[in-house]
């Protein structure tokens, strides 16, 4: 027979160590993902992968018949064009509505907004993708007189409205974070709203900002469902925004339901998702790295 | 009337937090049945002692503690059952804390928490424990209402019931009077001198007068270290050895 | 005394027009966003009804109604709760009340930011690897599910804990000091009161899961399942099922000649779902800020 007591600590025990195995999931997931992807690309990364043509040929043949060639240079190109075409629009924009949100407005209009706001991170991206492809494709075609409106200038248009969201509330977030009395001294010393924003507050969140930004390419390189549906599928480094492109989340979409598992070009696509594992990991790491570097010098702990 | 073997004994406590010391070294002893009162500026260590005292430092991580503190002859930074020990010793902290539970369920979380569900001993227990914190008369009537829905100078003597429902034999209270008004203090403290026939009861206040009102004894604390204890007496009166004592309590810096 | 200067009067003038600027620039996010939503429900409106949401597709998934995608999202999606939020709610804890400040405590909140920053075909990628093929589970809906379920455990984590760290520390304090446990100061005081907060993260868990494609791309979604219209309980957990996302993809890319109104009304429904799941979190956070009970 077991006292209450012992039963109290038993069970505080056990729960206690459930809760710390739950707590370290993340941890497992996060190496979980690598593990089981890398597991999957294992094969062919160590026998067959050629690195200076994988990185560095344009050539993406992955079911030719006589000769198979797997270099995703265009690919990344293709990545890299909507990303930076996302961000140009983006970033002003993003940085612009954090700054009208945080600083310009109160009350009910700043409550609105951020709901508006909240509501445009939550489209599914397929829906984003959906209508890059009924919406903006015949309206680009319109506008540039051109056959297909399917370019990075579509998927960049799109992805950069996913991305604003994540950069207008975290780069809300970085401002609150600065302390009143900065505007407070700010506006003592007679200066305009626009130069306390400009002159202090910018300058005093701007890791926070940089963080956002940072955030906001993250989700750019890893958006797949939306730049599937709107880019066009043209394997090819493009030569103005309105050229076709494939990013490197769209070909492992739309490859992977066709490549017979465990074949070299199912491997590959594999070896690609390491690719953008590590290059959102990348990001995240860095992003996360500056939002500590804050709190380290506001001396938090 | 004085025990021979001390309530509480502390002897060399030192705790720091990170590199910063909070405690250097300190020895003092709480007798059973009287009230000793700690004065003393603050970031002096008071709280700290007391946070020792239930053992609830050990949820502070940058906290390191060494020394010792006998409870009954027990050094209680060796025990393991830290709820035993924190169920002999009530703690009244600064701030009044009503738990967003109802009235009722604030008193008796405690003997719950320990085991106790049966109604029929709840019901008196809690019904003891308001009225020795002054409170019986004027909750009685809304027992199920929230704790936190009670004035400030009401959530602290509901604060001090919760203190007392596991029927502890030493009572903490740490700066009680920081926060609620001069009326409710004074019955506080009529509740204090007829508690201290039942425990031993360890006043730690920022106001020397109500040291001197209360406590049999006075510590004076400054800067990690005791300066002095003695009777209370004693130390309000031109017999404090130490002359930073005195312009303490006069008032001279503080 | 006080009259402008010159100076002062461009300084204003600097002022207002970057007010506006930033005011243009915040009304050009959301002005596209409500013109397209109306857009789609006009392009929807001809097939917008309860067969719609009540009949499967027919004729090649040219004709009829969205029934078995719409049942196949709720089983995803409710699946996937049941598994994210037990481990998301457990690890909130941890972190908010076990965790000290060390490398451990750090590395977790890393890889919680990481979880969340990974590109969901990658998360597809793993679902396929780990469960489908490593776990030998199969393509099915508890594959896909468990994949969905890692992707947004972030989402859970992150509200848990926001709503955990809400609550005062004093509670925890007078609770510690009159003997209670660690578990049973979380039990009585720390959970009832951040429940609503919890449930904020769970609904939002809902429209991320609801609206994901990419992960159950290759782990359980299929193009085309025929099920009985009107019984809830047409799919196993190892079947396979359609989503309401993959049938969006499926309608406007990969099957010929489908008439316009037939995914834009997917997309409405899809979009409307989502929406109204945010719509219902915001409403209880206004609610829960609104009777705070201390």
């Amino acid at each position: 027979m077991i006292t209450r007591k012992q039963w109290t600590t038993v069970s505080e025990f056990l729960i206690e160590t459930v809760i710390r195995i739950c707590g370290i999931s993340a941890i497992i997931f996060v190496l979980g993902i690598f593990f089981f992807v890398f597991r999957e690309g294992a094969g062919f990364l160590f026998s067959k992968w050629e690195p200076i043509k994988f990185f560095f040929s344009t050539e993406w043949y992955p079911t030719s018949v006589s000769n198979k060639r797997y270099g995703i240079l265009a690919i990344i190109a293709g990545t890299a064009s909507v990303t930076v075409i996302a961000m140009t629009i983006a970033v002003p924009f993003g940085l612009g509505a954090a700054i009208f949100i945080s600083e310009f407005c109160t009350g009910k209009l700043k409550e609105i907004l951020k709901i508006l706001i909240e509501f445009l991170a939550a489209i599914p991206s397929v829906v984003w993708g959906f209508i890059g492809l009924m919406v903006m494709n015949p309206l680009i075609i319109d506008i540039f007189n051109v056959p297909i409106g399917l370019t990075a200038l579509n998927g960049g248009i799109i992805l950069s409205l996913m991305a604003i969201p994540i950069i207008v509330s975290i780069g809300e977030d970085s401002l609150k974070a600065v302390p009143d009395s900065y505007r407070e001294a700010a506006i003592a010393l007679g200066i305009t709203k626009w130069q306390m924003v400009y002159r202090v507050l910018m300058p005093a969140a701007k890791n926070g900002l940089l963080a956002a930004v940072l955030l906001g390419v993250g989700r750019a390189v890893g958006e797949t469902m939306a730049v599937l549906l709107a880019t066009g599928h043209a394997v090819q480094i493009p030569g103005s925004p309105l050229d076709s492109v494939r990013t490197l989340t769209a070909t492992i979409a739309a490859e992977l339901g066709e490549a017979p598992v465990g074949s070299d070009h199912y491997q590959v696509l594999f070896v690609i998702g390491i690719f953008l594992f590590t290059i959102t990991f990348v990001i995240n790491l860095t992003a996360y790295l500056i939002v500590k570097g804050i709190r380290v010098q506001k001396g938090e702990s | 009337m004085v025990n021979s073997q001390p309530k509480i004994q502390v002897s060399g406590l030192q705790v720091s937090y990170g590199k910063e010391p909070a405690l250097k070294g300190l020895s003092l002893d709480v007798r059973d049945n009287e009230i000793l009162g700690i004065i003393g500026p603050a970031q002096s260590g008071k709280t700290t002692l007391l946070k020792v005292i239930n053992r609830t430092i050990d949820y502070i991580s940058s906290a390191r503690v060494t020394g010792s503190v006998l409870f009954e002859g027990k050094n209680i930074l060796e025990t393991k059952d830290v709820h035993s020990l924190r169920r002999k010793i009530g703690m009244v902290s600064p701030l009044p804390v009503g738990l967003p539970l109802s009235i009722y369920d604030n008193v008796a979380f405690a003997p719950r928490a320990a085991g106790i569900r049966d109604r029929k001993k709840l019901d008196p227990l809690i019904e003891q424990c308001l009225q020795q914190a002054a409170l019986w008369d004027e909750v009685k009537d809304r027992l199920d209402t929230l704790g936190t829905k009670l004035s400030g100078g009401q959530q602290q003597r509901l604060t001090i019931a919760r203190a007392l429902s596991h029927e502890p034999d030493v009572l903490c209270l740490d700066e009680f009077s920081i926060a609620i008004d001069p009326v409710t203090t004074m019955r506080i403290e009529d509740v204090l001198k007829e508690l201290k026939s039942k425990m031993t009861i360890v006043l730690v206040t920022n106001l020397v007068q109500q040291a001197r009102r209360l406590a049999d004894r006075t510590a004076f604390v400054w800067n990690g270290e005791l300066i002095e204890l003695d009777d209370t007496e004693t130390i309000f009166s031109d017999a404090a050895k130490d002359q930073r004592t005195k312009d303490y309590v006069n008032g001279v810096f503080g | 005394m006080f009259q402008e200067t010159p100076y002062i009067r461009h300084k204003l003038r600097v002022e207002k027009s970057a007010k506006t600027v930033f005011l243009l620039m915040t009304v050009l996010i959301i002005i596209p966003l409500i013109m397209i939503v109306t857009y789609m429900v006009y392009k929807a409106s001809p097939v917008l009804s309860m067969d719609f949401l009540l009949t499967k597709p027919t004729n090649g998934m040219r004709q009829g109604g969205i029934w078995p995608a719409l049942l196949g999202t709720l089983y995803l999606v409710l699946m996937s709760l049941c598994i994210a939020a037990p481990v998301g709610v457990m690890a909130a804890i941890y972190l908010n009340e076990y965790a000290k400040d060390n490398w451990l405590t750090r590395t977790v909140n890393l890889a919680v930011i990481n979880l969340a920053g990974v590109p969901s075909i990658v998360h597809a990628l793993f679902g396929l690897g780990a469960f489908v093929i490593f776990a030998g589970i199969g393509r099915s809906i508890l594959a896909a599910a468990l994949t969905l379920a890692v992707m947004t455990l972030p989402v859970i984590i992150t509200s848990t804990k926001e709503s955990l760290s809400a609550v005062p520390m004093s509670f925890r304090e007078a609770c510690w000091n009159v003997g209670a446990t660690k578990w049973q100061t979380i039990r009585g005081i720390v959970l009832p009161n951040s429940v609503s907060g919890m449930l904020t993260g769970f609904i939002l868990e809902v429209s991320r899961a609801a609206g994901e494609t990419a992960p159950i791309m290759f782990t359980g979604a299929v193009f085309y399942k025929a099920i009985a219209e009107g019984d809830v309980f047409a799919y196993g957990l190892l079947d396979q099922c359609m989503a309401l996302s993959m049938h969006l993809f499926t309608i406007s890319t990969q099957v010929p000649n489908v008439p316009e109104a037939l995914p834009y009304g997917t997309a409405v429904v899809l979009l409307s779902t989502v929406l109204a799941v945010n719509a219902i979190s915001i409403g209880l956070r206004v609610y829960i800020r609104s009777r705070k009970k201390w």
